[in-house]
Protein backbone atom coordinates (compact mmCIF):
# COMPACT_ATOMS: atom_id res chain seq x y z
CA UNK A 1 0.00 0.00 0.00
CA UNK A 2 1.25 3.12 -0.49
CA UNK A 3 2.16 6.33 1.74
CA UNK A 4 -0.12 9.37 0.69
CA UNK A 5 2.41 11.24 3.24
CA UNK A 6 6.03 10.32 3.62
CA UNK A 7 8.36 11.73 5.89
CA UNK A 8 11.88 10.86 5.81
CA UNK A 9 14.59 11.81 8.19
CA UNK A 10 13.30 15.31 9.23
CA UNK A 11 14.94 17.31 11.81
CA UNK A 12 15.08 20.91 13.29
CA UNK A 13 17.83 22.56 15.11
CA UNK A 14 17.94 26.08 16.62
CA UNK A 15 20.79 27.81 17.65
CA UNK A 16 20.95 28.53 20.93
CA UNK A 17 21.97 31.50 22.82
CA UNK A 18 25.67 31.31 22.38
CA UNK A 19 24.66 29.91 19.14
CA UNK A 20 25.37 26.53 20.06
CA UNK A 21 22.73 24.03 17.89
CA UNK A 22 19.68 22.72 20.00
CA UNK A 23 18.20 19.40 17.88
CA UNK A 24 14.63 19.31 18.42
CA UNK A 25 14.15 16.18 17.06
CA UNK A 26 16.15 14.55 14.12
CA UNK A 27 15.55 11.05 12.25
CA UNK A 28 11.66 10.92 12.20
CA UNK A 29 10.47 8.86 9.88
CA UNK A 30 6.68 7.90 9.26
CA UNK A 31 4.21 7.88 6.23
CA UNK A 32 0.26 8.32 6.71
CA UNK A 33 -1.94 6.31 4.11
CA UNK A 34 -4.87 8.37 1.98
CA UNK A 35 -7.87 8.54 4.48
CA UNK A 36 -6.03 7.77 7.52
CA UNK A 37 -6.35 9.46 11.01
CA UNK A 38 -2.73 9.40 12.85
CA UNK A 39 -2.33 10.71 16.15
CA UNK A 40 1.03 12.09 17.39
CA UNK A 41 1.38 11.82 21.40
CA UNK A 42 4.33 13.21 23.48
CA UNK A 43 5.37 15.89 25.93
CA UNK A 44 5.92 19.43 25.48
CA UNK A 45 9.15 20.28 23.68
CA UNK A 46 9.57 17.40 21.85
CA UNK A 47 8.69 19.22 18.77
CA UNK A 48 5.48 18.03 17.70
CA UNK A 49 3.72 21.01 16.25
CA UNK A 50 7.17 21.79 15.15
CA UNK A 51 6.77 18.63 12.87
CA UNK A 52 3.09 19.62 12.02
CA UNK A 53 4.20 23.29 11.19
CA UNK A 54 6.58 21.60 8.68
CA UNK A 55 4.01 19.85 7.26
CA UNK A 56 1.74 22.70 7.02
CA UNK A 57 4.61 24.61 5.19
CA UNK A 58 5.20 27.19 7.88
CA UNK A 59 7.96 25.89 9.48
CA UNK A 60 10.97 24.79 7.52
CA UNK A 61 13.00 21.56 8.30
CA UNK A 62 16.39 21.67 9.29
CA UNK A 63 17.06 18.56 7.05
CA UNK A 64 14.72 15.53 5.74
CA UNK A 65 11.82 15.53 3.14
CA UNK A 66 8.11 15.72 3.18
CA UNK A 67 6.48 13.95 0.49
CA UNK A 68 2.54 14.64 -0.09
CA UNK A 69 0.61 13.01 -3.07
CA UNK A 70 4.08 12.47 -4.71
CA UNK A 71 5.09 16.05 -4.60
CA UNK A 72 7.75 17.68 -2.34
CA UNK A 73 6.19 20.29 0.47
CA UNK A 74 7.51 23.74 0.44
CA UNK A 75 5.61 26.24 1.30
CA UNK A 76 1.99 26.26 2.38
CA UNK A 77 -1.16 25.24 0.14
CA UNK A 78 -4.44 24.83 0.26
CA UNK A 79 -4.07 20.98 0.03
CA UNK A 80 -3.45 21.07 3.53
CA UNK A 81 -6.19 22.58 5.94
CA UNK A 82 -4.97 23.13 9.35
CA UNK A 83 -7.18 23.62 12.39
CA UNK A 84 -5.29 26.01 14.54
CA UNK A 85 -5.42 25.51 18.30
CA UNK A 86 -6.27 28.84 19.44
CA UNK A 87 -8.87 28.54 16.42
CA UNK A 88 -7.20 31.85 14.83
CA UNK A 89 -10.61 33.35 13.58
CA UNK A 90 -10.72 36.63 12.36
CA UNK A 91 -12.61 38.84 14.74
CA UNK A 92 -13.60 41.24 12.59
CA UNK A 93 -15.58 38.68 10.31
CA UNK A 94 -18.68 36.70 10.53
CA UNK A 95 -18.48 33.16 11.10
CA UNK A 96 -19.72 32.31 7.24
CA UNK A 97 -16.62 34.96 6.10
CA UNK A 98 -14.24 33.07 8.05
CA UNK A 99 -14.92 30.24 5.97
CA UNK A 100 -15.32 31.93 2.60
CA UNK A 101 -12.13 33.74 3.15
CA UNK A 102 -10.03 30.13 1.91
CA UNK A 103 -13.02 29.13 -0.29
CA UNK A 104 -12.67 32.26 -2.45
CA UNK A 105 -8.77 31.55 -2.14
CA UNK A 106 -9.63 27.51 -3.23
CA UNK A 107 -12.10 28.78 -6.32
CA UNK A 108 -11.66 32.26 -7.21
CA UNK A 109 -14.31 32.32 -9.86
CA UNK A 110 -17.00 31.20 -8.00
CA UNK A 111 -20.03 33.39 -8.14
CA UNK A 112 -21.04 34.96 -4.60
CA UNK A 113 -24.18 32.41 -4.37
CA UNK A 114 -22.29 29.31 -5.03
CA UNK A 115 -19.45 30.68 -2.09
CA UNK A 116 -22.05 31.44 0.22
CA UNK A 117 -23.85 28.06 -0.29
CA UNK A 118 -20.58 26.11 0.07
CA UNK A 119 -19.80 27.80 3.26
CA UNK A 120 -23.37 26.95 4.37
CA UNK A 121 -22.69 24.08 3.66
CA UNK A 122 -19.99 23.43 5.61
CA UNK A 123 -20.77 25.27 8.81
CA UNK A 124 -24.06 23.03 8.88
CA UNK A 125 -22.24 20.16 8.66
CA UNK A 126 -20.29 21.28 12.26
CA UNK A 127 -23.44 22.15 13.69
CA UNK A 128 -23.38 26.14 13.18
CA UNK A 129 -26.76 25.92 11.30
CA UNK A 130 -28.10 29.80 12.16
CA UNK A 131 -24.62 31.37 13.60
CA UNK A 132 -23.59 31.91 10.40
CA UNK A 133 -23.36 35.91 10.33
CA UNK A 134 -22.15 35.65 13.93
CA UNK A 135 -18.60 37.07 14.88
CA UNK A 136 -16.37 34.80 16.64
CA UNK A 137 -16.45 36.74 20.27
CA UNK A 138 -20.30 35.99 20.25
CA UNK A 139 -19.69 32.94 19.73
CA UNK A 140 -18.40 30.30 22.46
CA UNK A 141 -15.14 28.30 22.76
CA UNK A 142 -16.24 25.30 21.24
CA UNK A 143 -18.69 27.07 18.50
CA UNK A 144 -15.24 28.94 17.28
CA UNK A 145 -13.26 25.72 17.28
CA UNK A 146 -15.97 24.66 15.12
CA UNK A 147 -16.12 27.70 12.59
CA UNK A 148 -12.10 26.70 12.37
CA UNK A 149 -12.63 23.17 11.72
CA UNK A 150 -15.39 24.27 8.73
CA UNK A 151 -12.56 26.70 7.41
CA UNK A 152 -10.44 23.98 7.15
CA UNK A 153 -12.94 21.46 5.67
CA UNK A 154 -14.43 23.95 3.42
CA UNK A 155 -11.31 24.18 1.19
CA UNK A 156 -11.78 20.45 0.83
CA UNK A 157 -7.48 19.43 1.26
CA UNK A 158 -5.85 16.31 0.86
CA UNK A 159 -4.92 16.24 3.87
CA UNK A 160 -6.23 17.55 7.27
CA UNK A 161 -3.29 19.00 9.98
CA UNK A 162 -4.88 19.53 13.73
CA UNK A 163 -2.76 21.03 16.32
CA UNK A 164 -4.39 20.42 19.61
CA UNK A 165 -7.71 21.40 18.39
CA UNK A 166 -9.73 20.75 21.64
CA UNK A 167 -6.88 21.49 24.10
CA UNK A 168 -8.89 24.92 25.32
CA UNK A 169 -12.27 23.61 25.39
CA UNK A 170 -13.87 22.27 28.61
CA UNK A 171 -14.69 18.82 28.51
CA UNK A 172 -18.38 18.28 27.61
CA UNK A 173 -17.77 20.51 24.55
CA UNK A 174 -14.53 18.54 23.42
CA UNK A 175 -16.45 14.95 23.63
CA UNK A 176 -19.22 16.64 21.21
CA UNK A 177 -17.08 18.06 18.68
CA UNK A 178 -14.66 15.14 18.80
CA UNK A 179 -17.67 13.04 17.91
CA UNK A 180 -18.93 15.45 14.96
CA UNK A 181 -15.10 15.29 14.02
CA UNK A 182 -15.24 11.50 13.62
CA UNK A 183 -18.26 11.57 12.04
CA UNK A 184 -17.02 14.04 9.40
CA UNK A 185 -13.63 12.36 8.60
CA UNK A 186 -15.44 8.99 8.35
CA UNK A 187 -17.76 10.34 5.68
CA UNK A 188 -15.46 11.89 3.47
CA UNK A 189 -12.52 9.74 4.44
CA UNK A 190 -10.53 12.48 5.09
CA UNK A 191 -6.79 11.87 5.90
CA UNK A 192 -5.52 13.65 9.60
CA UNK A 193 -3.05 14.00 10.94
CA UNK A 194 -3.30 15.42 14.50
CA UNK A 195 -1.47 16.74 17.51
CA UNK A 196 -2.94 16.23 21.11
CA UNK A 197 -2.07 15.81 25.15
CA UNK A 198 -5.11 13.79 25.34
CA UNK A 199 -4.95 10.20 24.90
CA UNK A 200 -8.45 9.30 25.27
CA UNK A 201 -8.74 11.35 22.58
CA UNK A 202 -6.16 9.97 20.64
CA UNK A 203 -7.78 5.73 21.06
CA UNK A 204 -11.14 7.18 19.94
CA UNK A 205 -10.33 8.72 17.14
CA UNK A 206 -6.95 7.72 15.30
CA UNK A 207 -6.27 4.73 13.34
CA UNK A 208 -2.89 5.13 14.30
CA UNK A 209 -0.87 6.83 17.35
CA UNK A 210 2.47 7.63 17.25
CA UNK A 211 4.30 7.78 20.33
CA UNK A 212 7.35 10.82 20.54
CA UNK A 213 10.51 10.47 23.05
CA UNK A 214 10.96 13.43 24.96
CA UNK A 215 13.36 16.55 23.62
CA UNK A 216 15.99 17.14 23.01
CA UNK A 217 16.17 15.00 20.06
CA UNK A 218 13.28 13.74 20.02
CA UNK A 219 12.43 10.71 17.75
CA UNK A 220 9.22 8.40 16.90
CA UNK A 221 9.82 5.89 19.62
CA UNK A 222 6.82 3.69 18.89
CA UNK A 223 3.67 3.21 16.57
CA UNK A 224 0.78 1.94 18.20
CA UNK A 225 -1.76 0.51 16.27
CA UNK A 226 -5.78 1.11 17.09
CA UNK A 227 -6.89 -1.95 17.15
CA UNK A 228 -10.52 -0.86 18.35
CA UNK A 229 -13.76 -1.36 16.05
CA UNK A 230 -14.13 1.98 13.40
CA UNK A 231 -17.33 2.17 14.93
CA UNK A 232 -16.15 2.51 18.37
CA UNK A 233 -17.77 5.74 20.28
CA UNK A 234 -17.31 7.31 23.23
CA UNK A 235 -19.44 5.94 25.52
CA UNK A 236 -19.16 2.47 25.00
CA UNK A 237 -15.54 2.38 23.85
CA UNK A 238 -14.36 2.02 27.35
CA UNK A 239 -16.18 -1.96 27.58
CA UNK A 240 -13.97 -3.05 25.23
CA UNK A 241 -11.21 -5.51 26.27
CA UNK A 242 -8.83 -3.79 24.37
CA UNK A 243 -9.63 -0.24 25.09
CA UNK A 244 -7.49 -0.32 28.59
CA UNK A 245 -4.23 -2.47 27.12
CA UNK A 246 -3.98 0.17 24.61
CA UNK A 247 -4.63 3.71 27.02
CA UNK A 248 -2.47 1.66 29.66
CA UNK A 249 0.62 1.59 27.04
CA UNK A 250 0.15 5.12 26.23
CA UNK A 251 -0.14 6.22 29.57
CA UNK A 252 3.00 3.85 30.59
CA UNK A 253 5.11 5.12 27.58
CA UNK A 254 4.48 9.11 28.61
CA UNK A 255 5.11 8.41 32.30
CA UNK A 256 8.20 6.63 32.44
CA UNK A 257 9.12 5.40 28.84
CA UNK A 258 9.08 8.55 27.05
CA UNK A 259 11.74 10.11 29.27
CA UNK A 260 14.12 6.94 29.67
CA UNK A 261 14.07 6.27 25.74
CA UNK A 262 16.88 8.62 24.12
CA UNK A 263 19.04 7.47 26.82
CA UNK A 264 18.26 3.54 26.78
CA UNK A 265 16.06 2.73 23.41
CA UNK A 266 15.20 -1.18 22.89
CA UNK A 267 18.58 -2.91 21.49
CA UNK A 268 16.64 -3.30 17.86
CA UNK A 269 15.45 0.26 17.30
CA UNK A 270 16.09 1.53 14.04
CA UNK A 271 14.14 5.10 13.66
CA UNK A 272 13.71 4.56 10.27
CA UNK A 273 11.24 2.01 10.87
CA UNK A 274 9.91 2.55 14.71
CA UNK A 275 8.30 -0.56 16.03
CA UNK A 276 4.64 -1.18 15.24
CA UNK A 277 2.62 -2.34 18.68
CA UNK A 278 -0.45 -3.47 18.88
CA UNK A 279 -1.52 -3.63 22.69
CA UNK A 280 -4.29 -5.60 23.46
CA UNK A 281 -4.16 -8.18 21.00
CA UNK A 282 -2.18 -10.59 22.38
CA UNK A 283 -1.52 -10.60 26.41
CA UNK A 284 2.47 -9.52 25.76
CA UNK A 285 2.55 -6.55 23.46
CA UNK A 286 4.70 -7.17 20.25
CA UNK A 287 7.73 -5.07 20.12
CA UNK A 288 9.05 -6.67 16.76
CA UNK A 289 10.02 -4.85 14.14
CA UNK A 290 8.38 -4.05 11.02
CA UNK A 291 10.27 -4.53 7.42
CA UNK A 292 8.35 -1.19 6.58
CA UNK A 293 5.80 0.30 8.63
CA UNK A 294 2.69 -1.32 7.00
CA UNK A 295 4.13 -4.66 6.98
CA UNK A 296 2.41 -5.50 10.82
CA UNK A 297 -0.65 -4.06 9.74
CA UNK A 298 -1.90 -7.29 7.76
CA UNK A 299 -0.75 -9.52 10.75
CA UNK A 300 -2.81 -7.26 13.15
CA UNK A 301 -6.27 -7.52 10.88
CA UNK A 302 -4.99 -11.55 10.65
CA UNK A 303 -5.11 -12.32 14.37
CA UNK A 304 -8.11 -9.76 14.88
CA UNK A 305 -10.22 -11.66 12.41
CA UNK B 1 -28.96 52.08 36.86
CA UNK B 2 -26.50 53.32 34.60
CA UNK B 3 -29.04 55.85 33.22
CA UNK B 4 -29.54 57.61 36.45
CA UNK B 5 -26.56 58.07 37.39
CA UNK B 6 -26.31 59.36 33.79
CA UNK B 7 -28.66 61.89 34.46
CA UNK B 8 -27.22 62.18 38.12
CA UNK B 9 -23.69 63.21 36.41
CA UNK B 10 -25.52 65.81 34.22
CA UNK B 11 -27.03 67.48 36.73
CA UNK B 12 -24.14 67.43 38.58
CA UNK B 13 -22.37 69.02 35.57
CA UNK B 14 -24.88 71.83 35.03
CA UNK B 15 -24.36 72.56 38.94
CA UNK B 16 -20.87 72.90 38.25
CA UNK B 17 -21.21 74.82 34.98
CA UNK B 18 -23.92 77.18 37.74
CA UNK B 19 -21.23 77.72 39.99
CA UNK B 20 -18.77 78.39 37.56
CA UNK B 21 -21.04 81.72 36.48
CA UNK B 22 -21.71 82.70 39.95
CA UNK B 23 -18.08 83.30 40.88
CA UNK B 24 -17.75 84.72 37.45
CA UNK B 25 -20.23 87.27 38.20
CA UNK B 26 -19.21 88.10 41.24
CA UNK B 27 -15.46 88.63 40.31
CA UNK B 28 -16.57 91.03 37.64
CA UNK B 29 -18.89 92.95 39.27
CA UNK B 30 -18.38 96.55 37.71
CA UNK B 31 -16.49 98.89 40.28
CA UNK B 32 -16.72 102.98 40.93
CA UNK B 33 -13.94 104.11 38.37
CA UNK B 34 -13.69 107.82 39.67
CA UNK B 35 -12.65 105.99 43.16
CA UNK B 36 -9.63 104.02 42.82
CA UNK B 37 -8.86 102.33 39.45
CA UNK B 38 -6.17 104.15 36.96
CA UNK B 39 -8.55 106.76 35.33
CA UNK B 40 -6.37 106.56 31.75
CA UNK B 41 -6.55 103.22 31.81
CA UNK B 42 -10.40 103.42 32.38
CA UNK B 43 -10.64 105.71 29.46
CA UNK B 44 -8.40 103.50 27.19
CA UNK B 45 -11.57 100.57 28.24
CA UNK B 46 -14.46 102.81 27.06
CA UNK B 47 -14.69 104.24 30.77
CA UNK B 48 -17.86 103.13 33.05
CA UNK B 49 -18.11 99.71 31.04
CA UNK B 50 -15.06 98.10 32.97
CA UNK B 51 -15.01 95.88 35.64
CA UNK B 52 -12.31 95.19 38.54
CA UNK B 53 -10.34 92.76 36.27
CA UNK B 54 -10.58 94.14 32.73
CA UNK B 55 -12.77 90.26 32.19
CA UNK B 56 -15.94 90.62 30.66
CA UNK B 57 -18.96 89.56 33.01
CA UNK B 58 -20.76 86.59 31.93
CA UNK B 59 -23.71 88.43 30.33
CA UNK B 60 -21.40 90.64 28.27
CA UNK B 61 -20.14 86.89 27.18
CA UNK B 62 -23.33 86.00 26.28
CA UNK B 63 -24.08 89.27 24.07
CA UNK B 64 -20.67 88.35 22.19
CA UNK B 65 -21.13 84.53 21.63
CA UNK B 66 -24.83 85.83 20.71
CA UNK B 67 -23.55 88.21 18.02
CA UNK B 68 -20.84 86.03 16.80
CA UNK B 69 -23.05 83.23 16.30
CA UNK B 70 -26.32 85.06 14.66
CA UNK B 71 -23.61 85.92 11.74
CA UNK B 72 -21.12 83.70 11.66
CA UNK B 73 -20.44 84.24 7.61
CA UNK B 74 -19.70 87.83 7.12
CA UNK B 75 -16.81 88.66 4.86
CA UNK B 76 -15.79 92.80 5.40
CA UNK B 77 -12.35 92.85 4.34
CA UNK B 78 -9.03 91.69 5.55
CA UNK B 79 -9.33 91.86 9.33
CA UNK B 80 -13.37 91.52 9.49
CA UNK B 81 -14.40 88.14 8.88
CA UNK B 82 -17.23 86.14 10.79
CA UNK B 83 -16.21 83.58 12.87
CA UNK B 84 -17.42 81.10 10.66
CA UNK B 85 -15.18 81.85 7.89
CA UNK B 86 -12.22 81.74 9.96
CA UNK B 87 -13.06 78.58 11.46
CA UNK B 88 -13.37 77.28 8.00
CA UNK B 89 -9.59 78.30 7.38
CA UNK B 90 -8.46 76.92 9.71
CA UNK B 91 -9.96 73.34 9.32
CA UNK B 92 -9.59 73.17 5.72
CA UNK B 93 -5.47 73.44 6.31
CA UNK B 94 -6.23 71.30 8.96
CA UNK B 95 -7.67 68.72 6.73
CA UNK B 96 -5.53 68.87 3.85
CA UNK B 97 -2.31 68.69 6.15
CA UNK B 98 -3.85 65.94 7.84
CA UNK B 99 -5.26 63.98 4.56
CA UNK B 100 -1.30 64.51 2.81
CA UNK B 101 -0.10 63.35 5.71
CA UNK B 102 -2.25 60.12 5.95
CA UNK B 103 -1.68 59.56 2.32
CA UNK B 104 1.89 59.32 3.15
CA UNK B 105 1.58 57.73 6.94
CA UNK B 106 -0.45 54.98 6.20
CA UNK B 107 1.25 53.46 2.85
CA UNK B 108 4.59 54.11 4.31
CA UNK B 109 3.58 52.75 7.96
CA UNK B 110 2.69 49.67 6.14
CA UNK B 111 5.65 48.73 3.94
CA UNK B 112 7.51 49.70 7.45
CA UNK B 113 5.64 47.40 9.34
CA UNK B 114 5.99 44.89 7.26
CA UNK B 115 9.57 44.58 6.41
CA UNK B 116 11.54 44.67 9.68
CA UNK B 117 14.62 45.61 7.13
CA UNK B 118 13.15 48.48 6.37
CA UNK B 119 12.12 48.98 9.74
CA UNK B 120 15.68 49.30 11.06
CA UNK B 121 16.87 51.29 8.19
CA UNK B 122 14.37 54.06 8.51
CA UNK B 123 13.93 54.25 12.77
CA UNK B 124 16.89 56.33 13.20
CA UNK B 125 15.52 59.23 10.76
CA UNK B 126 12.14 58.91 12.33
CA UNK B 127 13.34 58.96 15.97
CA UNK B 128 15.13 62.33 15.40
CA UNK B 129 12.47 63.57 13.47
CA UNK B 130 9.74 63.07 15.35
CA UNK B 131 10.78 65.01 18.52
CA UNK B 132 10.92 68.26 16.18
CA UNK B 133 8.68 70.86 17.58
CA UNK B 134 6.12 71.29 13.96
CA UNK B 135 6.94 74.81 14.35
CA UNK B 136 10.37 74.93 14.31
CA UNK B 137 9.79 74.00 10.29
CA UNK B 138 7.94 77.03 9.53
CA UNK B 139 11.00 79.22 8.50
CA UNK B 140 12.47 77.14 6.01
CA UNK B 141 8.83 76.54 5.11
CA UNK B 142 8.21 80.14 4.40
CA UNK B 143 11.60 80.11 2.67
CA UNK B 144 11.28 77.46 0.56
CA UNK B 145 7.69 77.51 -0.10
CA UNK B 146 7.26 81.11 -0.11
CA UNK B 147 3.45 80.77 1.04
CA UNK B 148 2.20 81.12 3.90
CA UNK B 149 -0.99 79.32 3.81
CA UNK B 150 0.94 76.55 2.18
CA UNK B 151 3.39 76.62 4.65
CA UNK B 152 0.81 76.29 7.28
CA UNK B 153 -0.30 73.81 5.85
CA UNK B 154 2.97 72.11 5.85
CA UNK B 155 3.76 72.14 9.37
CA UNK B 156 0.14 70.45 9.93
CA UNK B 157 1.51 67.70 7.30
CA UNK B 158 4.45 67.48 9.25
CA UNK B 159 2.87 67.07 12.97
CA UNK B 160 0.10 64.70 11.80
CA UNK B 161 2.76 62.61 10.27
CA UNK B 162 4.37 61.28 13.19
CA UNK B 163 1.44 59.84 15.39
CA UNK B 164 -0.28 57.91 12.20
CA UNK B 165 3.01 56.64 10.76
CA UNK B 166 4.59 55.45 14.18
CA UNK B 167 0.85 53.73 15.31
CA UNK B 168 0.35 52.04 11.87
CA UNK B 169 3.93 50.64 12.00
CA UNK B 170 2.87 49.18 15.30
CA UNK B 171 -0.52 47.56 14.48
CA UNK B 172 0.87 46.23 11.09
CA UNK B 173 3.67 44.77 13.07
CA UNK B 174 1.77 43.36 15.44
CA UNK B 175 -0.85 41.65 13.63
CA UNK B 176 -1.44 38.20 15.12
CA UNK B 177 1.25 35.64 14.03
CA UNK B 178 -2.13 33.31 13.79
CA UNK B 179 -3.93 34.95 11.22
CA UNK B 180 -0.96 35.63 9.32
CA UNK B 181 -0.36 31.56 9.59
CA UNK B 182 -4.23 31.39 8.18
CA UNK B 183 -3.67 33.60 5.61
CA UNK B 184 -0.37 31.88 4.69
CA UNK B 185 -1.99 28.23 5.05
CA UNK B 186 -5.00 29.45 2.66
CA UNK B 187 -3.15 31.08 -0.26
CA UNK B 188 -4.21 33.90 -0.24
CA UNK B 189 -2.00 36.38 -2.79
CA UNK B 190 -0.08 39.85 -0.84
CA UNK B 191 -2.84 42.34 -1.79
CA UNK B 192 -5.80 39.55 -0.14
CA UNK B 193 -3.57 39.33 3.01
CA UNK B 194 -2.90 43.56 3.06
CA UNK B 195 -6.24 44.67 2.78
CA UNK B 196 -8.50 41.73 4.33
CA UNK B 197 -6.01 40.43 6.99
CA UNK B 198 -3.61 43.01 8.19
CA UNK B 199 -5.83 46.49 7.80
CA UNK B 200 -7.96 45.20 9.53
CA UNK B 201 -6.90 43.84 12.04
CA UNK B 202 -4.20 47.16 12.48
CA UNK B 203 -7.35 49.24 11.99
CA UNK B 204 -8.37 50.29 15.09
CA UNK B 205 -4.21 50.93 16.03
CA UNK B 206 -3.89 53.51 12.83
CA UNK B 207 -7.33 55.23 14.04
CA UNK B 208 -5.50 55.92 17.15
CA UNK B 209 -2.71 57.30 15.19
CA UNK B 210 -5.14 59.22 13.25
CA UNK B 211 -6.65 60.62 16.00
CA UNK B 212 -3.76 61.68 18.12
CA UNK B 213 -2.11 63.29 14.59
CA UNK B 214 -5.82 65.21 14.75
CA UNK B 215 -5.70 66.53 18.35
CA UNK B 216 -2.03 67.36 17.61
CA UNK B 217 -3.33 69.18 14.25
CA UNK B 218 -5.81 71.05 15.93
CA UNK B 219 -2.96 72.41 18.46
CA UNK B 220 -0.96 73.90 16.10
CA UNK B 221 -3.41 75.03 13.75
CA UNK B 222 -3.88 77.84 16.33
CA UNK B 223 0.02 78.48 16.88
CA UNK B 224 0.88 78.69 13.00
CA UNK B 225 -2.06 80.86 12.52
CA UNK B 226 -0.77 83.14 14.80
CA UNK B 227 2.56 83.16 13.37
CA UNK B 228 1.88 83.26 9.82
CA UNK B 229 -1.19 85.54 9.91
CA UNK B 230 -4.00 86.87 7.10
CA UNK B 231 -7.14 84.16 8.54
CA UNK B 232 -8.00 81.56 10.42
CA UNK B 233 -8.54 81.08 14.24
CA UNK B 234 -5.51 81.36 15.42
CA UNK B 235 -5.11 84.62 13.56
CA UNK B 236 -8.55 86.01 15.20
CA UNK B 237 -7.37 84.86 18.35
CA UNK B 238 -4.07 87.48 17.70
CA UNK B 239 -5.99 89.98 15.83
CA UNK B 240 -8.12 90.30 19.01
CA UNK B 241 -5.73 90.24 21.36
CA UNK B 242 -3.99 93.68 18.97
CA UNK B 243 -7.52 95.14 19.35
CA UNK B 244 -7.38 94.55 23.16
CA UNK B 245 -11.11 92.74 22.94
CA UNK B 246 -10.50 89.82 25.70
CA UNK B 247 -14.39 89.01 25.31
CA UNK B 248 -13.68 87.93 21.63
CA UNK B 249 -10.58 86.18 23.17
CA UNK B 250 -12.61 84.41 25.15
CA UNK B 251 -14.94 83.63 22.83
CA UNK B 252 -12.48 82.22 19.84
CA UNK B 253 -10.74 80.00 22.93
CA UNK B 254 -14.38 78.25 23.52
CA UNK B 255 -14.61 77.95 19.75
CA UNK B 256 -11.14 76.07 19.53
CA UNK B 257 -11.95 73.74 22.34
CA UNK B 258 -16.02 72.90 20.82
CA UNK B 259 -14.41 72.80 17.22
CA UNK B 260 -11.63 70.46 19.09
CA UNK B 261 -14.24 68.14 20.77
CA UNK B 262 -16.37 67.69 17.70
CA UNK B 263 -13.11 66.39 15.61
CA UNK B 264 -12.44 64.15 18.32
CA UNK B 265 -15.54 63.02 18.25
CA UNK B 266 -15.55 62.07 14.34
CA UNK B 267 -12.75 59.86 15.11
CA UNK B 268 -14.11 58.31 18.28
CA UNK B 269 -16.66 57.08 16.37
CA UNK B 270 -14.45 56.04 13.19
CA UNK B 271 -13.21 54.06 15.61
CA UNK B 272 -15.82 52.14 16.82
CA UNK B 273 -16.78 51.18 13.13
CA UNK B 274 -13.72 49.17 12.55
CA UNK B 275 -13.14 48.04 16.57
CA UNK B 276 -13.02 44.52 17.01
CA UNK B 277 -13.68 42.32 19.93
CA UNK B 278 -11.38 39.02 19.89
Amino acid sequence: MDAFLKVEDLSRVYRGMRGEPLVVFDQVHFSVRKGEFVCIVGHSGCGKSTILNILAGLDEATSGVVVMDGREVSGPSLDRGVVFQSHALMPWLSAEKNVAFGVRSRWPDWSRQKLAAHCRKYLDLVGLTGSEHMKPAELSGGMKQRVGIARAFAIEPKMLLLDEPFGALDALTRGLIQDELKRICAATHQTVFMITHDVDEAILLSDRIMLMSNGPRARIAEIVQNTLPENRARDTIHKDPRYYPIRNHLVDFLVTRSKRFNAEPPPDYDPRYPPIISPGVSANPETQRGDQPFAREERVFNLHS
Amino acid sequence: MTKSSAYRAALLSLAIFGLFLLVWHLATLPVDNTIGGDSEYAKLMGGGDTTASGLPTPLQMGETIWRHLSNPFYDNGANVKGIGIQLAYSIARVLLGFALAALLAIPLGFLIGMSPLIYRALDPFIQVLKPISPLAWMPLALYTIKDSTTSSIFVIFVCSLWPMLLNTVHGVASVRRDWLNVAKTLEASVLRKAFLVILPAAAPTILTGMRISMGIAWLVIVAAEMLVGGTGIGYFVWNEWNNLSLTNVIFAILTIGVVGMLLDLVFGWLSRLVAYQE
